[in-house]
C-alpha cells in the first residue's frame, strides 16, 4: 500500500473516531446539564418538596426530564448509531 | 384536571430537545449512517409531527383570545406539514429534496406568529419578553433549514438547525405564567403565584 494513502485513511479514521466521540457524548452532556441545573434551582424539582402540590407540579419536572432526555439518548439512539457509524467506516475502508 | 401553561410549555420543551438531540446527532454523522436503521430515519420527523398533533388540544384548552388561537394554530399546522413533508422523504414518497422547504416555512409561520400574537413589550413579564425572544430567534434562524432544504450535507446548516431546537427548549424550559425578567414586572401583569 502507498504510504500516503494509508495516512490519508488514518486521518479519515481519527475524523470518525472524533465523531462517534462526539455522537457518544451528546447523552452524557445532556444529563450533566440536567443536574447542573437541578443543582442551580433546586425549587424548580417539587418532588424535593411534594407536600401540598398538585398531579402536574408533582409530575412535570424539567431539570428531571432533561436527565430522562440525556439517558434515553444515550442508551436508545446513541450505541446503534455509534455501531453504525464504525460499519460505514469498514466499508468505506474496503472500497 | 389541565395543567398550567407554564409546564405545557415545559412539555414542549422537552419535545424540542428530543428534536435538537436528534438533529445533532444526525449533523454529526451524515444523513446515511443515521438513516441506516430506518425507525431512526423516521425518529425525528414523526416527533415533530406528533408534536403538531399535539398542538390542537394546547389551542383548544390554553388559548383566551383570538389571536393566540390563530397563533398555536399556525403552529399545529406547520408543525404537522414539517413533520409530513420530512415522512414523505424518508419513506420515499415525494422525491423533491424542495420540500425541505416546509421547515423553513414553519420557521417563518411560527417566528411570526410569536412576534404578531405577543401583544405586550419585552420588559412586560418574562413570558412576553420569551414570545419576542423566540419570535426574533425563529424567523432568524430561518436560515438554516433554508440552507439545509438548499444545500444538503453543509454542517453549518445542519449543525445551526439541530442547535436552534435546544435553544427553542432552553427558552422554553425557562418561562413562566407569572414572573419577572431581569429584574422588570409590569404592574399591570398581576402578581407572580411561584
Amino acid at each position: 500500500m502507498n504510504a500516503e494513502l494509508a495516512s490519508q485513511l488514518k486521518a479519515r479514521t481519527a475524523h470518525r473516531t472524533a465523531r462517534a466521540r462526539a455522537v457518544s457524548a451528546l447523552g452524557p452532556l445532556t444529563i450533566v446539564a440536567g443536574l447542573a441545573w437541578a443543582f442551580v434551582q433546586p425549587y424548580r424539582i417539587t418532588l424535593l418538596h411534594p407536600r401540598g402540590q398538585g398531579f402536574w407540579w408533582l409530575f412535570v419536572e424539567p431539570p428531571l426530564w432533561v436527565v430522562v432526555v440525556g439517558i434515553l439518548f444515550a442508551l436508545g439512539v446513541a450505541p446503534g448509531l455509534i455501531e453504525d457509524l464504525a460499519a460505514e467506516e469498514a466499508d468505506a475502508a474496503a472500497r | 384536571m389541565q395543567p398550567p401553561a407554564e409546564h405545557v410549555h415545559w412539555m414542549f420543551a422537552t419535545g424540542f430537545l428530543v428534536l435538537g438531540l436528534c438533529l445533532l446527532a444526525e449533523a454529526i454523522v451524515g444523513p446515511e449512517v443515521w438513516g441506516r436503521r430506518r425507525w431512526r430515519a423516521y425518529l425525528w420527523p414523526g416527533f415533530a409531527f406528533g408534536m403538531g398533533i399535539f398542538m390542537w388540544p394546547v389551542m383548544v384548552f390554553f388559548t383566551n383570545s383570538t389571536i393566540h388561537t390563530l397563533a398555536h394554530g399556525a403552529w399545529a399546522q406547520v408543525m404537522m406539514l414539517a413533520g409530513g413533508a420530512e415522512l414523505g422523504l424518508v419513506r420515499g414518497k415525494l422525491k423533491s429534496p424542495l420540500w425541505r422547504l416546509c421547515i423553513a416555512l414553519a420557521f417563518l409561520v411560527s417566528g411570526t406568529a410569536f412576534l404578531i400574537h405577543e401583544q405586550n413589550g419585552w420588559y412586560f413579564q418574562r413570558s412576553a419578553f420569551l414570545h419576542h425572544l423566540i419570535g426574533w430567534t425563529m424567523v432568524t434562524a430561518t436560515i438554516f433549514p433554508l440552507g439545509r432544504a438548499l444545500r444538503r450535507r453543509s454542517l453549518v446548516f445542519e449543525s445551526g438547525f439541530a442547535l436552534t431546537f435546544v435553544v427553542l427548549a432552553v427558552f422554553l424550559y425557562c418561562d413562566r405564567d407569572l414572573a419577572p425578567i431581569f429584574g422588570h414586572l409590569s404592574p399591570l401583569a398581576g402578581n407572580p403565584h411561584r
